[in-house]
Order: structure tokens, then sequence, then C-alpha cells
């Protein structure tokens, strides 16, 4: 079992990196930065939803979609962000409860399915009712929150603003995977009709899985809605979707810090691949397919595979170890 | 009257091309619990392998059909099954979902670097001038197309139930064990089924590419139509895949013609989450032999 | 006298046109370990998927403690105080032995709300590692249930269904794949368990010597009705069993 101290301790430094990775960066790095944390934070809702609870959806971005235009329609009719966020979450709440259903009676693809044609109809209603969501042209002008003494008009305040809300939804998560509702999420995804049998209410906790990974997508979608401060259907199509899920899997599905990581890759390998131009896309899908043939755990479980290899004696908390590969 | 049949008629002829990619969908989904996810990129693919054996090599166009078609035999038939499918399929469907998705980001983009981002014309099989049908201005184009993928259909269900080879692959699709101690190569049916997708694939791509002209993105919208018309009909069975097909063909038209154009891309998504909400099996399927 | 820890009246369940279980009526009293014995195809399975709430049963009732629990999940039927085990391996592979045990109690303990904002072990690690101790598995306590032998699977499994303090734990084929030694423990545990706590068992199984050496009352089903009942030594010189069994 991993040291809880140590574990603590990396948790710091990387923090503590995270603090001052932006420090004296162009405009631009602190963007992505910022784009990374936000990334995040819908894979780690999605990373509750499937990772843990086991059940797909192909429909985060729809999330995203969903707080990003409730916060922006409320915060443009002059409401402040901490008080348009907190309804936005409600929204993809109630919304990912409905969502939820669907997955009390199909499973695997047919969900993945659900869930895809879900995205796909948010999509449609964000471009066509014109009236109430600009249509193709988005929202724009949004404000970003002004906290009184503290303004996040200026991208390295806005950095910290929106890794302060990280650390927050982190700690939010990190409380709900350890509580008895993570373990029910994580029986959930390895043998439902056991769980059943044991006094868990399965309906209720598939139902819960969504609603939280949901609010989630929510809450990311609150941020980009003041990191861009623009908004427009195509950011989140299904495709964006799909690229959420990568995170996920990526980084390591049902593992706590799998989603920082598999978002930091994601998000940043573009950059790194700027170089081969149109071709990055290609790279990347190749990468995901070899990743997933010799590391279907994700690349928190190569980190573990090696650690095992290299400190055999400091034996691996077992279910990190194994991360939780995808059924 | 006449607008109606001719909607309905046009509608047919683009869902009997659709049911070929689906059926190619479902017979992979019995074989070997595959859900491609790069269904609709199977279709794109071999119009662009046709463009390249007449461009790049100067082959008329009946040779450079041939061409095609085996090339994605042996692209996306052979080699997805080998350098994708058996690798993955062990880490579990959904990982291997999350392959097919890779697999359709990689086919789309190679053939945007590598070819054109812009639409390219595709010569058309048939000639697209009208015909008078019970007063309806029908095109020839759509009729034939109907024909022949109906035609396609009927020979696979005939190769399937009357032939040796096509017996053992239901064998092997329905029952592995079974068929093994029967006897029946499970996998090289298995394989045999892979290459079925890719030459239906390539079929419907040779019919619907002429209306659609050849372009990187155009498997986003077949393949999520070939999904739905799988799923609606009825995953486990060719006549459900086919009637999925043919129905989404003539409701979109109906739903683009008399009802809403914007909206048009919901109704096959709506019609998708309904049939899953209220009958998981599909519209033609038994409830027997899918396990969700 | 107090009512039955279990009632079972008339279950009747069809498959089409296969009546799998014709009209089985049988009671377990307190403390009773009861084997439910039959030839293959003799809706033994069945008639404890009805009882358990797995599947529907055209007509009959169940009835736990005198109350009639027809028709009810299996997670509210396990609330009122009945576990049970499954036939194939049924741990959560990649959860430790200590996650499994204490998820088999955490929903008898609390709220909704304490089992989010409480303490993450729903105040169960002392109930769970005597568990664990019990079934004598403390040293596989922190690894994963899936990478355990298949003995020890079915022993966590035994462990889980007896976690929440049933009063009635129905066991699926136990000794179904268990090698000897670790059949002696399991039936040995099940025993001192019994004798311990006064938990009722009805045990369905194809090892003769588990059920006849385990039970303190057989009932025989063939053709999804009940064809003899009694102790262990007169179902094993009963006539028409003997036939069932030999007849196919």
């Amino acid at each position: 079992m991993m040291a809880g101290k140590w574990r603590w301790l990396l948790v710091a430094l990387l923090l503590a990196a995270a603090v001052a990775a932006p420090l004296g960066q162009k405009s631009y790095i602190v963007y992505v930065l910022t784009s990374w944390l936000v990334f995040a934070i819908a894979a780690m809702g999605l990373n509750l939803t499937l990772g843990y609870a086991g059940q797909i959806s192909l429909a985060q971005a729809s999330f995203m979609a969903i707080g990003a235009y409730v916060t922006a329609l409320l915060t443009l009719a002059g409401w402040h962000w901490l008080i348009a966020t907190p309804l936005a979450l409600l929204a993809c709440f109630v919304v990912g409860l409905l969502l939820g259903y669907p997955a009390l009676r199909v499973k695997g693809h047919f969900l993945a399915f659900v869930t895809l044609a879900f995205n796909t109809l948010v999509f449609l209603v964000l471009r066509n009712e014109e009236w109430l969501t600009g249509g193709s042209y988005g929202l724009s002008g949004m404000p970003r929150p002004d906290l009184g003494l503290f303004t996040t008009m200026r991208p390295l305040p806005f950095y910290y603003f929106t890794l302060a809300v990280t650390v927050i939804a982190a700690l939010a998560m990190w409380g709900i995977v350890r509580s008895p509702w993570g373990r029910a999420f994580r029986a959930l995804r390895e043998n439902p009709i056991r769980a059943e049998s044991l006094g868990l209410d399965t309906r209720r906790i598939t139902l819960l899985a969504f609603a939280i990974g949901s609010a989630y997508g929510g809450l990311a979608g609150a941020l980009v809605t003041s990191l861009v401060q623009f908004i427009e259907p195509a950011s989140f199509g299904v495709g964006h979707s799909l690229r959420i899920l990568l995170m996920v899997v990526v980084g390591g599905a049902g593992s706590f810090f799998g989603p920082f990581l598999g978002s930091g890759v994601v998000i940043l390998l573009p950059e790194v691949l700027r170089f081969t131009e149109g071709y990055y896309l290609i790279i990347y899908a190749v990468l995901v397919i070899v990743m997933l043939i010799y590391a279907p755990e994700g690349l928190i479980g190569i980190g573990a595979r090696l650690k095992m290899k290299f400190f055999s004696r400091s034996q691996v908390r077992a279910d990190m170890s194994q991360g939780a590969s995808l059924k | 009257m006449s607008q109606f049949l001719q909607v309905l008629l046009s509608g047919l002829a683009t869902g009997s091309i659709y049911a070929l990619a689906a059926i190619g969908f479902a017979l992979v989904w019995q074989a070997a619990q595959t859900v491609n996810f790069a269904q609709g990129e199977f279709v794109m693919v071999p119009a662009f392998f046709v463009l390249i054996g007449m461009g790049f090599f100067g082959m008329p166009f009946w040779l450079a059909l041939a061409f095609g078609l085996a090339l994605s035999m042996l692209v996306l038939g052979y080699a997805f099954k080998k350098l994708i499918v058996e690798p993955i399929l062990p880490h579990g469907g959904i990982t291997l979902i999350i392959a097919t998705m890779a697999l359709a980001i990689l086919l789309k983009e190679t053939v945007k670097e590598s070819y054109s981002a812009e639409a390219q014309p595709f010569p058309a099989l048939f000639s697209n001038a009208p015909m008078n049908f019970f007063g309806a201005a029908v095109s020839i184009q759509d009729i034939l197309n109907l024909i022949v993928s109906l035609s396609i259909v009927v020979v696979l269900t005939l190769f399937l139930n009357r032939t040796r080879t096509g017996r053992s692959m239901q064998a092997a699709a329905q029952n592995p064990a079974v068929a093994e101690i029967l006897g029946v190569n499970v996998k090289r049916m298995v394989l045999y089924t892979f290459l079925i997708n890719a030459a239906l694939a390539s079929l419907a791509a040779f019919l619907i590419t002429p209306v659609y002209l050849a372009k990187f993105s155009n498997g986003e919208t077949i393949g999520l139509i070939a999904f739905i018309a799988a799923i609606v009909g009825g995953f486990n069975q060719i006549r459900g895949a086919l009637v999925g097909g043919l129905l989404i063909g003539v409701l979109d038209n109906l739903t683009a013609t008399y009802v809403t154009a914007q909206y048009r891309a919901a109704l096959p998504l709506v019609l998708l989450i309904m049939i899953i909400l209220v009958r998981p099996q599909g519209i033609m399927g038994t409830s027997e032999g899918r396990s969700v | 006298m107090t009512a039955p820890v279990l009632s079972v009246r008339n279950i009747e369940k069809r498959f089409g046109g296969i009546r799998a279980v014709r009209g089985v009526s049988f009671d377990v009293h307190k403390g009773e370990i009861l084997g439910l014995i039959g030839p293959n195809g003799s809706g033994k399975s069945t008639l404890f998927n009805c009882i358990l709430g797995q599947l529907v049963p055209n007509a009959g009732e169940v009835a736990v403690s005198g109350r009639d629990v027809s028709g009810m999940r299996p997670s509210d039927l396990n609330k009122l105080g009945v576990g049970r085990t499954f036939q194939q391996l049924s741990v959560f592979p990649r959860m430790s032995v200590f996650d499994n045990i204490i998820l088999a109690g955490q929903e008898h303990r609390g709220t909704m709300s304490s089992r989010l904002f409480g303490a993450p072990d729903a105040g169960l690690t002392q109930d769970a590692e005597r568990m664990i101790a019990f079934f004598r598995l403390t040293h596989l306590r922190d690894e994963l249930a899936g990478s355990l032998s298949y003995g020890q699977q079915k022993l966590v499994d035994a462990a889980m269904a007896f976690m929440a303090g049933p009063s009635i734990v129905l066991l699926d084929e136990p000794a179904g794949g268990v090698n000897l030694t670790m059949l002696a423990h399991l039936k040995d545990r099940l025993v001192t368990y019994n004798a311990e706590h006064g938990t009722t068992f009805v045990v369905i199984e194809h090892n003769m010597e588990f059920v006849m050496s385990l039970c303190t009352r057989i009932i025989v089903l063939a053709e999804g009705a009940v064809i003899a009942e009694g102790t262990p030594d007169e179902i094993r010189s009963n006539q028409t069993v003997i036939d069932a069994y030999l007849g196919g």
C-alpha cells in the first residue's frame, strides 16, 4: 500500500507546480493551462460515470453545453457567476438524472448510442432555437466573475480562479469516491446483480452516477463560458464528448488522478504535435489505438506497472495497480 | 400525391443503401461482438480507393470499382480484424468501441490530409435522368439504386441460408462453442464476416457517393444512420437492418419535405431513443440472443 | 409458535409452455439448515430465483417472518434480512476483499446522506475484520477479490451474505467446484455460524455428501414439484427419490 504521507506530498508538489506553471508565460500558454483544468473537471465527472460506475456516456460535452449556456444566459442577464453556476449545475444534475433512466434498461453499446443520440439532440436544439441560444452564431460577451478584491478579467487571475474551483471539485470528488457511495459505484460496475442482492438500490445509484458526472460536466461548461467568453453549438458536439471520453480512457478509467493526466495529454498533445500540422489527429488516433492494444488500463496503469517492476517491495495498493480496465 | 410518391421512392432508394451498411454492422456485431463506430468511414473510404484507382493508376471506372472493392476487403476487412479487433476485443467491448472511434478519426483525417479536404465528384453508376413513374418524376438512379441494393441483400440472404459456408457462418455467430465442436472453423467464419462487411460497405459507397460526392466527412452521417437502422430494425437480423434502413430513409425524406428541415437530423435519433427504451430488441428482433 | 422465517406457498413458474415450478410450498423455521435437492432441471434454481425476487413467479406467495415479500426487489428483500450466495462466482473482482465485505454491510447502515457524508467505512471496519477473520481470510484482506482462488472467492461470497446479519441465507450450490479441503472448511464455517448466530440456511446443492452432512432437513424436487421431504437418513432410503435420480 502506497504510504498516504507520500501520496499527499506528491499531490502538494503537483499543486505547487500548478501554481507556478503559468508564471511569466504568454497568455496563450495560460489559456491552454486553463483549458486543461476545465477539461479535467469534465473528465473527472465522466470518470465517475464510466470509470467508477461503469456506465458509458458519450454525452459529456452536451452537459458542458447545458452548463455553459445556462451560465451564459444568466450572466448576460446580469446575474453573478457564483449564483448562475450552481443553477447550471442543478440543471445538469436534473438532466443527467433523466439521461440515467435509459441506463436502467440498456447497457454497454446500447447506452453508448442513446447518450450519443442525446448529445446530437442537444446540439440540434442549440443550433436551431436561435431566440434563446443565438443559433450557430452562439453567445458572446459574457462577463468573467468579479470577486470584489480579486477580479478575473486578466488571464492569470482567471487561471488561479479556475485552479481554485478545480481543487474544490477534486476534493468533493475525492470525498465521493472514498465514501460508501464510491464503493457502491464500483460495485455497480463490477457486478450489479450481486450488489442488488446485498441491499444496494442499483437503480438509484445508477441515476446518481449519471447525475453527479453530468453536474461536473456542467461546472466545466460554466468555466468555459467565462474562459472563452464566446460559446457556440459546435464547441459541444459529439466529437467533443469523444474527446472527453478519450481523456478518461487515456488517463486511466476508474483511477482518481487519471482524468488530470488524460486531459493533460489530450489537450497538450496537439500543442506538442503542432509541427506536424494537419497530421496531428492522425498521429493522435494511432497513439490511442496502440495504447488500447498494449495498455487498456491507461497511463496511470502503465505508471503503476512500472512502479511494481522497480519497487516491487513497496506493494502498490491492489486496486490502483490494476487500474480499472473497462469491461 | 405524385410528390409523395417521389419522396417515398427516393427515401427507399437512400434507405436501401443505408441498409447495406447497417447489415454489415449487424453481421460484425453478431459474429465478433464488435460495435464498429467507424462503419460510416468504412462507407466513405472505398470511394477514395476508387478515385485513387482511376486518378493514380489510370484504371477505367469498372476496374477501379473492382480495385476499390478488393482493397476495402483487405484493409477494412482483414486488417481491421487482425490489427484492431483481435488484440483489443479481450480487453472488453467498451474498449473496442473507443478504439473504433479512434479508427474513425484516423480514416477521416488520413483521407483529408492525403487526398483532399474538398468534396470530389464521383462517377455515377447510373444515369440521373428523371423518369415518369405513375405520374411521379423519379430518377432512374434512385430506382436502380433500390433494385441493386435489394438484390445484394437477397444474394447475401441466399448465401447465408443456402450455402454450407453461409450456414457455418451463422452457426459460428450464434454459438461459437457448439459450432467449433461441429467442426466449423469459427475463426475463419468470423474473418468472412469482416470481409463481407467491408464488401457491403464498399457497395454502399459505390451507390451513395455519386449522390453525396466523395468527402472525408461523409462517414459521420452514414455511420450514425447505419447504427440507428441496425438498432431500430433489430440488431440480430438481416431483415431487421433492412427494414430499419428503409424506414429511416423514408422517414428522413418525409420529415424534411413535410415537417421540418431544421430538425430533420433529430428524427432518427428520437426514433432510436424510443426504440431502445420501448423495444430494445428492435422492430423485427426477437429478444433471445441479445444480452444487454 | 412464531411465524416461519421463510414461508413459500404454491409457487408456480412457467416459461412459455413449460411449467418449471409447479405449485411448490414449504416452510423454513429458525435455525434450520434446509437442503433443496433434485436432479438437473428439477426447478431448484428457478424456485430460488422466484423466492429471491430475481424472477417473478406466475402464482404463489413468499413470506419472510410472516411478512409477504412477493414481487419485492432483491435489494429490499435483502434489507428484510434475506442474504444469498450465487452459483457462479459473485464477488466484486476489482475491489479488495475488505471493500467487498464492507459493501455487503454498508447499505444496512444509516441513510443515503450519511453514506455520502459520514465515515468512509460506514463504521463497519471492526465488523468486517471480524467477518474476514471468521472465514480465515485475514491475510487476504487487501487483495483484489478477483485475484483469489476459486474456493477463497466462494468464502468471500459467503462472508458477504452474512455481513448484514441476515435472519436467513440462501446458498446456491456453495460446494460447486470447490476442492475437498476448502469444502470441509466451508462446511465447518457454515455449521459454526449457524450454531453461534442461529441463522437459518436454505442450501441448493448437487454434492450429496455435502448436503447430507450439513443439512437438518431435506426437500427433494423433481420436475418442478416436491416429491419427498425428511431428515437426511429418511431421504437416503426413500425409494421415490432413488427412482427420480436414477430415472433421470
